[in-house]
């Protein structure tokens, strides 16, 4: 048999089906899920610095005792700011933005299942996120990302400010609702031929089960803004204790959202750290099922375990006991990934590129905030370190050391993919040191802050309380940290222009992203090749290399 | 025996630090590695608690962060190493993990309840007999055990920006704001509210925090031993000046706290007085 008798698995470009847009009025009137994307990752990343703005000038003002920068209703709005951007403006909807980039390459299929709904999702996000920031020019909200009652009643802060963060609530929730919807839609009828649910890529799964745990979620907080709304605007008492209501009602309604959130935004943190360590162990995914179980599992767990963030609530002791046993299940299919990661690594060829140092780095990090978890999910212990530095410092180890290194993993693995050409390693790696480097001092240090007995969002400290030491070392990291993510900044904006050719295939990756042109063409594929395995793209090289008698280089298809 | 390898020196350092870490976390940074303690029973038993929980955490750390730096150096792409191995999983081994992480917490959750009683049960503090209420059997899930031996049952209010402090006794009779002062060796049981947002209630070195909620009541304890002053400060924002919203529990000899209520009451009465005399001439005026 010749080779040319049997056609060769490749991508065949045709030209665009209609003329092409460009300006930036494609961008605004664009429903191709790959500019969607973009504009998700872009409009989430500039939140992301906004936000980081927003922390220095916290760590500003902490880093020595009984500093006069800020005062203590700025230093709220600043806290509020700050913990609603990187939540709702940054960290979920990123992943929305790496979901609609890539759901649609990774399962075989054109764009998403309704791809106007899609652009709708990103304008209510943008926004919702204008609608949000407007409240500088007034007075921002301060009752911090919880918003708890009654302080954020008219009674105690009358300010627009909470009717802002409220209508952020609304804007990005049904924006979230939507894409959710979206990508269940795509993920379930859309899939190339022979992916079954076995033979999906894990970033995918983890894609899937974040969007069905927005759809749980949601609804809850939802319904408790607008219940807030009401309160603050006619008269009613949901949350009013003196007009019958129960402040815990809004920690209740709030913490069912508010803790599926914690796995909406590391869950497909862990699908990109999935598909990056095969890839750069040159290695299958060590127990694949097992990582989609677990993932499934997490969400299962997740909207069980709410109350313990109100563990220091008046809450009777067998109701604690409950959340105690429900938040340690929760660790062991945590743990089943991560023991499944570094079994992908083992006795692999662990290529050393910028990606595979932020997820090597995520591994490194998640581990101590899951440690830490299991600390504060010990009721009577989480009395001491509810609501001190430790559980901030806690909090910042999943998200940023779990979900942004993920994150920075993702965005440095498919950055070929979306731009074309290839990020810079020495920059990306030493913004990866000095990153991590910068984490660790601002945030370890914090974990002692809050031993010591320092409350968490106090604008200022007496040089007699014995934190000011921690204090200073945090700030000094903590503006680490932020050279530390300019630096990579600066790396994606070099490297657009002046990175070198990326070609299709420049990891010698597994999933179908890579099949196809970098960046891709409007329609994705010409021919979207059978599924045979979880590693489509392996069995493509293979089967080139077979028919051709050659090794089949790094790039599997003749770029076009 | 095999040479030392960078990931084994890796490995031993990293062994060594942390071993480093815990001796000179008991002298140097005594509290910077644990919650504070040494004031109550109960903060002290949580301090214990959290100990041993720590100390699983930290052999479970070392054990993961060192399987991670070791997979990553020892299996680093070498020319002319050898290849990867193509495989996908092991059931056994993936049981075994899963079965594994559920054994540490389960022993973590037995350990918990060993702790729970004496943690929240007031009772605990004192083994000597019940001097309030005696005989009476309580069977509730969510009242604590009243107290043996001397106690003092204060109620307190979280306010924007001040702790108060009721007495027991006749309304307004004895009170104070922002200083507590109880006596030694008396299990001091808290009931705490709030009349206007959340406050939450903490003083580390006595114990956890215990959130004051607007219609809700919620309780805790501390016996302290010896005559002294504890400071803490509100843990749950509650506006601007959350930063300075503080208390401090003073603890002074039962001699000298008979004395102090007695000064507290003459003063909270001599004031009254005074207040009713003013206003009686405002009104005639």
């Amino acid at each position: 048999m010749t080779i040319d008798a049997v056609a060769r698995p490749e991508v065949v470009v045709h030209g665009p089906l209609r003329a092409r847009q460009s300006g930036w009025l494609s961008w605004l009137t664009t429903t191709d899920h790959k500019k969607i994307g973009l504009m998700y990752l872009f409009t989430t990343v500039v939140f992301f610095i906004v936000g980081g703005v927003e922390a220095l000038l916290m760590r500003l003002q902490l880093g020595q005792a009984e500093s006069t920068l800020i005062d203590g209703s700025t230093y709220n709005g600043l806290v509020s700011l700050h913990g609603t951007t990187m939540i709702f403006l940054f960290v979920v909807p990123i992943m929305a933005g790496f979901g609609n980039y890539l759901v649609p390459l990774m399962i075989g299929a054109r764009d998403m299942a309704f791809p106007r709904l899609n652009a709708l999702s990103f304008w209510l996000l943008f926004f919702g996120g204008i609608t949000f920031y407007v409240s500088l020019f007034f007075e921002p909200p301060a009752a911090g990302w919880t918003s708890y009652t009654p302080l954020s009643d008219d009674a105690y802060l009358p300010s627009n400010g909470v009717d802002a963060w409220i209508l952020l609530i609304h804007l990005t929730g049904l924006s979230s609702i939507l894409g959710a919807i979206n990508f269940v839609a795509t993920i379930h009828n859309m899939r190339a031929k022979g992916m079954s649910w076995g033979r999906m890529p894990l970033f995918v799964w983890t894609i899937l089960i974040y969007s069905f745990l927005l759809i749980i979620a949601l609804p809850s907080i939802a319904a408790a803004v607008t219940m807030l709304l009401t309160d603050r605007k006619f008269g009613t008492s949901f949350f009013d204790a003196t007009g019958g209501g129960d402040p815990l009602l809004w920690q209740h309604l709030f913490w069912f959202f508010g803790h599926p959130e914690v796995y909406i935004m590391i869950l497909p943190a862990f699908g990109i750290i999935s598909e990056v360590l095969p890839v750069f162990a040159r290695k299958p995914i060590f127990g694949y099922k097992a990582i989609a179980a677990a993932t499934v599992a997490i969400a299962f767990l997740g909207v069980l375990v709410w109350a313990h963030h109100m563990f220091t609530t008046p809450t009777a002791t067998v109701v604690l006991v409950f959340f105690m046993v429900s938040s340690f299940l929760i660790a062991i299919p945590t743990g089943i990934k991560i023991f499944n990661w570094i079994a992908t690594l083992w006795r692999g060829n662990v290529v050393f590129k910028t990606p595979l140092y932020f997820a090597a780095g995520f591994i490194g990090l998640f581990v101590i905030g899951g440690i830490s978890g299991v600390i504060l999910a010990v009721f009577p212990v989480d009395w001491q370190l509810h609501d001190s530095y430790f559980v901030v410092a806690h909090i910042h180890y999943v998200l940023f050391g779990g979900s942004v290194f993920g994150i920075f993993a993702g965005l440095y693995y498919w950055f070929p993919k979306m731009s074309g050409r290839m990020p810079g390693e020495g920059l990306g790696k030493l913004s990866f040191w000095v990153m991590f480097v910068g984490f660790n001092l601002t945030f370890l240090v914090q974990h002692s802050a809050g031993l010591s007995g320092m409350p968490r969002r106090i604008y200022d400290y007496q040089e007699s309380a014995g934190w000011e030491g921690f204090n200073l070392a945090s700030t000094i990291g903590s503006f680490l940290l932020g050279i530390g993510v300019l630096i990579s900044i600066v790396n994606f904006i070099i490297s657009v222009r002046n990175g070198t050719k990326a070609g299709n295939d420049p990891w010698r990756a597994n999933t179908l992203e890579w099949f196809t042109q970098s960046p891709p063409p409007e329609n994705n594929f010409d021919v979207v090749p059978r599924v045979r395995s979880v590693e489509p793209m392996k069995d493509i090289r293979r089967e080139v290399e077979n028919r051709t008698g050659e090794p089949s280089g790094s790039v599997a298809q003749p770029v076009a | 025996m095999r040479a030392l390898t960078r990931p084994r020196l890796l490995l031993l350092a990293l062994a060594g630090a942390v071993a480093l870490g815990l001796v000179g976390a008991q002298s140097a940074f005594a509290g910077a590695f644990t919650p504070e303690s040494g004031g109550s029973p109960n903060a002290d038993d949580i301090d214990t608690l959290y100990r041993i929980v720590l100390y699983v955490g930290l052999v479970i750390f070392v054990g993961v962060e060192g399987a991670l730096l070791w997979a990553l150096f020892r299996f680093k792409l070498k020319r002319g190493g050898p290849p990867a191995l193509q495989i996908r999983g092991n059931t056994p081994l993936e049981i075994g993990w899963t079965l594994g992480a559920a054994v540490i917490l389960v022993v973590l959750a037995v350990v918990t309840f060993l702790y729970l009683d004496d943690i929240t049960d007031p009772s605990s503090a004192d083994p000597g007999p019940r001097e309030t209420l005696a005989g009476v059997a309580f069977a509730t899930i969510d009242q604590p055990n009243p107290p043996r031996g001397r106690e003092l049952p204060i109620r307190v209010n979280g306010q924007q920006y001040l702790w108060r402090y009721d007495y027991p006794g006749k309304s307004g009779e004895l009170f104070s704001y922002y200083e507590m002062v109880v006596p030694t060796d008396t299990t001091v049981t808290l009931k705490i509210t709030s009349q206007d947002v959340v406050h939450s209630w903490w003083i580390p070195q006595l114990g956890g925090k215990a959130d004051a909620v607007p219609g809700h009541t919620n309780e805790t304890w501390f016996r302290i031993s010896r005559p002294g002053r504890y400071g803490g400060q509100c843990a749950e924002l509650c506006g601007e000046n959350h930063a300075d919203m503080r208390g401090v529990v003073v603890a002074k000899e039962p001699a000298d706290y008979e004395a102090w209520v007695r000064r507290q009451k003459a003063g909270i009465k001599r004031s009254q007085e005074l207040l009713a005399k003013s206003r009686r001439n405002e009104a005639l005026r």
